[in-house]
């Protein structure tokens, strides 16, 4: 009589018929491992929270404070800004010399020419009091910057004398909260008839929009005289010719292409004046921290998993599959973090909406954080990782 | 001859070892493990390591695991020369070839005992239709398919025990090594893990040595290799001592398996010719 188990090994068993294929576990081994203890998973997911939300909102502020800047070159449309020689921002005016449009118009491939007059003001409050005021001057029936977001009156409504436009979030520092209501500029009195949402000045000084005959007169400019003048081509009309040759043209002036001056006022409160600086030293200061908290919690949960890995060696498994369970479970606390994160950057956006310092969050930045995120927890992941290539899987042996 | 050149020209002869020498440390703290073992583990054969502590068994069985690269001496596992290997492709050789098992068991505590089994799979690059059916099967063969949802925490040794010889099977590997396979097991289990050992080995592809200092293992052996201060100190075959009468070695083999599936609870999947 023989006994007999039958052990010729599992794959001996057939169960069913299908194509064969691989068996995938890695992914689960590194969910379990992540899972299994909830409270070293609850640190790693704070830090990468505390990362995802930190980065997204210096960011965001970045965006907010760059759109802000540049608000004002985004509304208008121009192929090349004839503005005074040295300008350092749009928010930082002083007058041409004048007689710019007639030179320009004059120059071969040059279609229409729109002016502004963009020069600071004193606003004298209808309670009393002074503060600066930015005002904007320009064509506004046939020029591209005129004021938008309209919430009350209407374009039309400052062709009247002595019309402005201002913006409901500056009220408050404005004396003013209607339709109607009186100040003076400059000593001259102006009348609320439009009323705008949500333009804003990075300088903190608000826009006061007008006609440009009555930006001259109220800035004691000249008919001839504007801040900046806006240039568009003919169509197929060589920019770098035209730019040229208005260059030539215009001593004392600089002829740049819209993206150009957008750029150069961008880059001028970014970082000449510190501000980006800030927010950017912010945002690696998150990435950091990020990254050194992911890489503490992420180290600490392999070496307890450590027998795990060695015995998963001795059992075969290649570097590569070791790495990719380390991989796994650093991208599985990347995609869980991000949510979190992202869920909490969408509640600060939110709450400042309507503040001097609004927090934007684009599709964009959204991709570039997940991805960002991603990054930092593989990051992460190398601390982990080169311990484990220094398993020596003989320890699986009792000694 | 080459060992490769003899393995080949021995029949059934699934790793060889030869010349094998250990060396740790250097200089005056020096000390030489194994100096020259000679082994052949065989299809179809339990084979035993046994000696005292300090023999070099376990270093013995890390180099015929592919673990540890040897100082001196070739080995050959299911056809393969290791020689030359780095550690990727000792890892290599483990996953076609070499099946282990643990005296702590090893199993992953966060998978269930079929994932454990699956797991190896995973690692060892099976390609099959269903992985938990094969799964299951692997441990239906060792007696556990009931437990097939457990989580190690809550297995007994001997079932613990039994399902690192399940996931050992996984792959078909050439070779099952053990590490004192019985250690951590009381009397009645280690008789059921040691009678399971002794059917996997039945398996004429296959060749199980197992590590132990465990004598309560010797009548499941077709041999026994005994090792002392780093030297194959003799051999012996059991069985070939005598084979008639009730206290042969035939005999008490045939004994311990019926007290092992009884141990077991009768989830052995027992055949009996006679």
């Amino acid at each position: 009589m023989q006994a007999n188990i039958d052990t010729a090994g599992p794959l001996a068993t057939k169960s069913g018929a299908g194509k064969p294929k691989p068996v995938k576990m890695a992914a689960k081994l590194a969910y379990r491992n992540l899972f299994h203890d909830r409270l070293s998973l609850t640190v790693t997911l704070t830090g990468i929270v505390f990362a995802v939300v930190l980065i997204a909102i210096q960011c965001g502020l970045y965006l907010g404070v760059e759109r802000m800047i540049a608000a004002m070159l985004d509304q208008a449309e121009a192929d090349l800004w004839i503005v005074p020689l040295g300008t350092k921002s749009f928010d930082d005016p002083t007058f041409l010399i004048g007689h710019e449009k007639y030179a320009v118009l004059s120059t071969p491939g040059v279609e229409s020419v729109e002016e502004l007059v963009v020069n600071f003001a004193n606003w004298h409050k209808p309670k009393g009091g002074i503060t600066a005021v930015l005002l904007i001057g320009s064509d506004h029936m046939n020029g591209s910057l005129k004021p938008w977001n309209i919430v009350e009156g209407s374009i039309n409504d400052l062709r009247a004398p002595s019309s402005i436009a201002v913006d409901d979030t500056y009220f408050a520092d404005l004396g003013v909260t209607k339709i109607g209501d009186v100040a003076e500029i400059n000593d001259t009195r102006v009348k609320v008839a439009a009323v705008t949402h949500g333009i804003r000045s990075f300088t903190t000084l608000p826009y006061i929009f007008t006609s440009l005959a009555r930006a001259r007169a109220l800035t004691g400019a000249t008919v001839n005289q504007a801040t900046y003048v806006l240039v568009r081509l003919a169509p197929g009309a060589d920019v770098e010719k035209v730019r040229a040759d208005l260059t030539v043209r215009l001593k004392d002036r600089e002829v740049m292409e819209q993206a150009e001056f957008r750029q150069r006022s961008v880059d001028y409160w970014m970082f000449q004046t510190g501000a980006g600086a800030s927010l950017i030293s912010g945002a690696l200061l998150g990435l950091i921290v990020g990254i050194v908290i992911v890489a503490q919690t992420l180290y600490a949960s392999t070496k307890d998993h450590l027998p795990e890995f060695a015995t998963l060696r001795a059992l075969g498994a290649s570097a590569g599959y070791i790495n990719k369970v380390i991989l796994i479970q650093a991208l599985l606390s990347a995609v869980i973090g991000y949510g979190v994160g992202m869920s909490v950057t969408m509640l600060v956006v939110r709450a400042a909406k309507d503040t001097t310092m609004p927090v934007i969050m684009t599709p964009g930045l959204a991709v570039l954080l997940f991805l960002l995120t991603i990054g930092m927890c593989a990051l992460a992941a190398v601390s982990a990782i080169f311990k484990v290539t220094r398993i020596d899987p003989a320890g699986v042996f009792s000694r | 001859m080459s060992v490769t050149q003899e393995a080949a020209t021995t029949p059934n002869v699934l790793l060889e070892a030869k010349g094998i020498f250990q060396v740790f440390g250097s200089g005056s703290g020096e000390i030489t493990v194994l100096k020259g073992i000679d082994l052949q583990l065989r299809a179809g054969e339990l084979t035993l390591l046994m000696g005292p502590s300090g023999s070099g068994k376990t270093t013995l069985l890390s180099i015929l695991g592919c673990i540890l690269t040897p100082t001196e001496g070739h080995l050959q596992v299911a056809g393969k020369s290791t020689e030359g290997l780095g550690a990727e492709g000792l890892a290599d050789v483990r996953r076609k070839h070499v099946g282990f098992v643990f005296q702590g068991y090893n199993l992953f505590p966060t998978m269930t005992t079929t994932e454990n089994v699956m797991l190896a799979l995973d690692v060892r690059a099976a390609l099959v239709a269903d992985a938990v059916s094969t799964a299951v099967g692997a441990l239906d063969a060792v007696g556990l398919a009931h437990r097939a949802k457990a989580f190690p925490a809550k297995l007994s040794g001997g079932e613990k025990q039994r399902v690192s010889i399940a996931r050992a099977l996984a792959g078909a590997p050439s070779v099952i090594l053990a590490d004192e396979p019985t250690a951590a097991l009381d009397a009645e289990n280690g008789r059921a893990v040691m009678a399971l050992l002794q059917e996997v080995a039945k398996d004429p592809t296959r060749a199980v040595l197992a590590v132990t200092h465990d004598h309560r293992t010797i009548p499941y052996a077709d041999r026994i290799i005994r090792i002392e201060d780093g030297y194959i100190a003799g051999e012996e075959r059991p069985g070939e001592t005598g084979e008639h009468g009730n206290g042969s070695h035939a005999a008490k083999k045939r004994r311990v398996i019926t007290t092992a599936s009884k141990a077991l609870g009768g989830h052995y999947r027992i055949r009996r010719h006679d």
